[in-house]
């Protein structure tokens, strides 16, 4: 029951994608196009996240950190 | 509403006339709340003694998401579009489309602005929600013909089958009076048979029947003219008559008409009077373009109900206008005759003025009378100039005597002279403003046919009311 209703549910969304973009009106190999172009996109930014994002965020949290951290230092160098 | 009568009238004496700051606002939303809160401050200051009563017509702004949306649809489609006109300039794709033959290909291409892009690519592809045929009156319901294309859009073939009892919702059948029997399909058909189906001449020489005359003086009485005027075609009313009446001094039969007469054309903005106002000022100050001579004539056009937006004009302040400026005002009640009104004698009746007040009154039988052709009234010298000079009645054969019946009997059933067969015209007429006014609010600019749909929506009700 919740298969069906599920399905009845991703269809009614791609519905909604092809009436929004225009798509609805297209050939369906024009269609198949257009899908395999912006799909190859998102894969393309997902990956790209993927790989990168773990990175500049740590690299982010080490800057900041490093701001926090050296502020108690440099004081604490010039008093003595 | 009482209390705002008596407001108005202790108002009003001050000013005279059109006050441009408080009316002509291009968003009418913004005009709407204005108007609501001066109705509770000092209720409505100037335009009250214009109006009879308030005047309230707001459109919906589309939404910034929707506006984003389409035009992103529109690009993706532009490439798809591009992407197919390349494939048949290199014959991958066989081309349907009418193109220009070798020959002429050194001539002014015919067929390469965008019109013909979007027509090819865009409006070919979804071209069968148009345009789809029927086999049955336009009456409350029709009969639709089904068909299928196997090659998107291009070519059509009929299935056999026929979609019966479609509802209708944008004839022009605003009245229900385009019907295969009753009072009126019944006096054409004798009209018919005694006189036959063409007149065979034009009016200035053997097609001017006595039926034509019992038709002309109708109409006058029913608008409250002196004398009006019928022609074959509406559209050809006017686009043969505005360069008679305009020459020597929103549809596009009124833009032909102005273009053929040869005057200067200045455009204001849709349903604008402080722009309408401004072009009139400027038009009186600086005279014509390079001699400076001032102008012999000025004719405002405009329509009783705009058959593009949905939206009335506002009469009062145009012959408020037309009178302060002493121009000539041309109103073309197309989609108003009939429609608008407590007896549905137009948009005049509507904000209850004096149809004297209106120099040419043009309108046509096709939208509420369920007939064809179109009809000028005015003053009688106004008439009798057309009756000899209009290309329409010299070269124009005449209407054909069963429509000319089907005219007859309808007005005569709106104007209650045989109610026999209608409801008295009162009842028929009353829902009809407001439901409009609400059906137009709803659907707001961006409805697909304005009036048509709305009015045979009311029709509608009115049929399944009873």
């Amino acid at each position: 029951m919740d298969m069906k209703n599920m399905r009845e549910y991703m269809g009614w969304l791609y519905y909604q994608y092809l009436l929004i973009t225009g798509i609805y009106v297209l050939e369906p190999w024009e269609q198949s196009i257009f899908n395999t172009v912006l799909f190859t996109m998102v894969a393309m930014v997902i990956y790209t996240s993927y790989v990168f994002v773990p990175i500049h965020v740590r690299l982010a949290l080490e800057f900041f950190s490093e701001l926090v951290r050296g502020q108690p230092e440099s004081t604490v160098a010039l008093m003595s | 509403m009482t209390e705002s009568e008596g407001n108005k009238n202790e108002d009003c004496h001050a000013a005279n006339g059109v006050k441009p700051g408080r009316n002509g606002m291009v968003k009418n939303h913004h005009h709407h709340h204005q108007y609501q809160k001066q109705e509770k401050v000092y209720n409505a200051a100037c335009n009250g003694e214009l109006y009879s009563r308030p005047f309230i017509e707001s459109f919906e702004e589309t939404p910034m998401l929707v506006a984003v949306l389409t035009y992103m649809g529109y690009g993706i489609l532009t490439i798809f579009g591009y992407l197919r006109d390349f494939m048949r300039e290199w014959k991958i794709e066989k081309c349907h489309i009418a193109r220009e033959r070798e020959e002429q290909k050194d001539f002014v291409p015919l067929y390469q602005d965008f019109e013909n892009f979007y027509t090819r690519n865009l409006y070919m592809r979804i071209r069968d929600s148009w345009n789809r045929p029927i086999c049955s009156v336009p009456g409350a319901t029709f009969d639709l013909v089904e068909r299928s294309s196997n090659d998107y859009n291009w070519t059509f073939e009929y299935t056999g089958r026929v979609v019966k009892d479609v509802i209708n919702l944008g004839s022009y059948n605003y009245l229900g009076f385009a019907e295969n029997t009753g009072a009126c399909a019944t006096a054409a058909g004798e009209v018919t048979v005694k006189f036959g189906v063409g007149v065979a001449s034009t009016r200035q020489e053997m097609g001017n029947l006595d039926r034509h005359e019992e038709l002309e003086k109708l109409t006058a009485s029913f608008l409250g003219v002196e004398s009006a005027m019928a022609f074959g075609m509406g559209f050809a009313t006017n686009s043969m008559n505005i360069p008679v009446l305009a020459g020597k001094l929103n549809h596009a039969s009124l833009v032909l008409g102005a273009r053929l007469s040869g005057s200067t054309i200045r455009v204001f903005k849709h349903n604008n009077m402080q722009s309408l106002e401004k072009l009139l000022r400027d038009a009186i100050i600086n005279g014509q373009p390079r001699t400076h001579r001032p102008w012999k004539k000025i004719l405002i056009l405009v329509e009783g109900i705009y058959s593009m937006e949905g939206s009335i004009i506002r009469l009062p302040e145009v012959i408020a206008l037309k009178k302060k400026y002493n121009a000539y005002l041309y109103l073309d009640e197309a989609h108003s005759i009939g429609a608008l009104g407590p007896t549905g004698r137009g948009v005049v009746e509507y904000f209850g003025l004096d149809p004297k007040d209106v120099d040419v009154m043009m309108g046509t039988f096709t939208k509420s009378f369920g007939a064809a052709g179109g009809y000028i009234g005015g003053k009688k010298d106004l008439i009798d100039y057309l009756r000899s000079h209009s290309h329409s009645a010299i070269y124009a054969t005449s209407m054909s005597l069963p429509v000319v019946e089907q005219i007859i009997t309808s007005m005569k059933c709106i104007m209650g002279e045989d109610g026999t067969t209608v409801d008295p015209p009162n009842r028929l007429f009353s829902p009809l403003p407001l439901n409009q006014r609400w059906q137009l609010q709803q659907t707001g600019s961006t409805g697909p046919s304005g009036p048509g749909e709305v009015l045979n929506m009311t029709n509608m009700s009115l049929t399944l009311l009873g």
